[in-house]
């Protein structure tokens, strides 16, 4: 029995909502809204590293870090501060913004990038991503493209696109598979995957969640444009 | 700039009667909004914007064991990250003594001015209570975290409402009407003193350069419930007198955004 959605088409992402210049003290910002995970990200730099001896004085450094508000997931107050799976996902955020980079224009120098969410259900290390690579572009560092990212995943044999908190607790088979594209060459930047799910439906979940990012990409775009728009 | 330059610039400022941003001294900035029930993850909430400082504030409850010197009142909890996303000069990692003091100001307020009626959220006398953590994370600080993160504290403990429990376990997915049970309502006031000026709602420029601050909470009965001094000047009795009253009378303005 195949799996069927209530509220929208197994390819279709929940509603998306993107805003650049959401937080003035930073060199850029942006919001990324995906159904009710919503992201802010701060990029701060380039700028000095400390402690010093993390320099590098051949290119700049890229340096992410990626955290939940206390309240922001349903269920018991997150505990603030890192623990193991917000250190992973500020790595693998690195890694998807990098490709897009070039650090050599920096050396010695590092650029943050601050992920934070208010309000979680599902998705957060796509949107987050989503909304730093924005950020990064209001920030005016030159960029080859933009990121977008999605989560695909597959339930019972069944390939879908942007999973909910409710699909990933799913009781049947799935798998949760956040991956991020590079949109102009598509090229992915970020690849994980929980689950159980075979190589046919997982190639057919990426050409669709790489579809989604495309259009992601389209709404990044404006809302960088709508920033600078001149108004009258 | 460096602090001295910056200093005499806006002591300067103040001798002709304005602030940085063409303000008068004892001017909140505009906008203020509070809107509350911001975030749907959390019981109660709401972001608070002055100017151009931004606060979301958050309330989640659980079902807790009670202190054992409170044993039929219910636990509160006030944490505020100050992380850099709002912020370049805050680090990220365990709260600084910055973010303490925020919270711990905060958490003053709302304990002392009893507006929580915490005997009404004990479940069962020394075994089940409900806790209420706040949390308090900037978005964007421009100045005045402290009135701001009081404001959104106060908005979202006023949209709280329970979630569902059946005696063994809390279930988040599901809201109850019930609101949680609260008066007497307190605003805070933070006033700065720069040279011989008081000033309130700061921005990080008239922080950095404030030679004291005195948080003021202001009950509606007119009862003060809380003070916090700082910075490294002392306050002479007739200062501290101005800023008492200033703070009282500004606390009527903030007000009206909560009610």
């Amino acid at each position: 029995m195949s799996y069927k959605r209530k509220d929208r088409a197994l390819d279709e992402p929940r509603a998306i909502e993107a805003k650049v210049g959401v937080i003035k003290r930073a060199d850029g910002s942006a919001m990324f809204k995906i159904g009710k995970t919503t992201a802010y990200a701060a990029v701060y730099g380039p700028r000095n590293i400390y402690p010093r001896f993390l320099a590098d004085p051949t290119k700049g450094i890229l340096r992410a870090s990626y955290a939940m508000m206390p309240f922001a997931g349903v269920g018991e107050r997150v505990r603030p501060g890192p623990n193991r799976r917000s250190r992973e996902i500020a790595l693998v955020t690195e890694q998807a913004l990098l490709p897009v980079l070039d650090l050599s224009e920096f050396p010695n120098s590092v650029i943050d990038v601050i992920v934070e969410l208010p309000q979680t259900d599902a998705g957060t290390r796509c949107a987050g991503i989503c909304a730093a690579a924005m950020a990064l572009a209001d920030a005016g560092l030159t960029m080859k493209d933009l990121v977008a990212a999605v989560a695909v995943g597959c339930i019972d044999g069944t390939p879908i696109v942007d999973l909910s908190k409710e699909e990933e607790d799913y009781e049947g088979e799935v798998a949760d598979i956040p991956i991020a594209v590079l949109p102009r060459s598509g090229k992915i930047s970020l690849l994980q995957l929980d689950g159980e799910i075979d190589k046919e439906n997982l190639m057919k979940a990426i050409e669709m969640g790489k579809k989604v990012c495309r259009k992601i990409y389209q709404i990044q775009k404006a809302a960088l444009k709508k920033k600078y728009e001149v108004t009258k | 700039m460096n602090y001295r330059e910056a200093k005499e610039h806006i002591e300067g400022l103040l001798n002709q009667g304005i602030r940085l941003d063409g303000r008068k001294l004892t001017e909140y900035r505009k906008p203020i909004k509070v809107e509350p029930g911001f975030i749907e993850t959390a019981e109660g909430s709401a972001r608070v914007i002055i100017g151009e400082t931004e606060v979301i504030v958050g309330v989640k409850m659980a079902v807790e064991e009670p202190y054992p010197d409170t044993p039929d009142q219910g636990n509160l909890m006030v944490g505020a990250e100050l992380t850099p996303l709002s912020n370049p000069e805050f680090e990220s990692g365990p709260p600084g003594i910055q973010a303490i003091e925020l919270a711990r100001v905060i958490d003053r307020g709302i304990r002392e001015s009893k507006m929580i009626d915490s005997k009404k959220l004990c479940i069962k006398k020394g075994e089940k209570v409900w806790a209420v953590m706040i949390d308090i994370s900037p978005i964007n600080d421009a100045g005045n975290l402290f009135d701001a993160g009081a404001l959104g504290a106060i908005a979202a403990l006023k949209s709280t409402r329970f979630p569902e429990y059946d005696g063994e376990k809390v279930n988040y997915k599901k809201h109850t009407n019930k609101k949680l049970p609260l008066n007497k309502i307190p605003i805070s006031v933070t006033v700065h003193k720069i040279g011989e000026h008081l000033i309130i709602d700061p921005l990080t420029e008239e922080e950095n350069v404030s030679d004291a601050r005195l948080t003021v909470v202001v009950r509606d009965d007119g009862k003060i419930c809380a003070l916090q001094k700082g910075g490294s000047m002392p306050l002479s009795s007739e200062e501290l007198d101005s800023m008492l009253k200033l703070g009282a009378e500004k606390s009527k303005e903030l007000r009206k955004f909560i009610e």
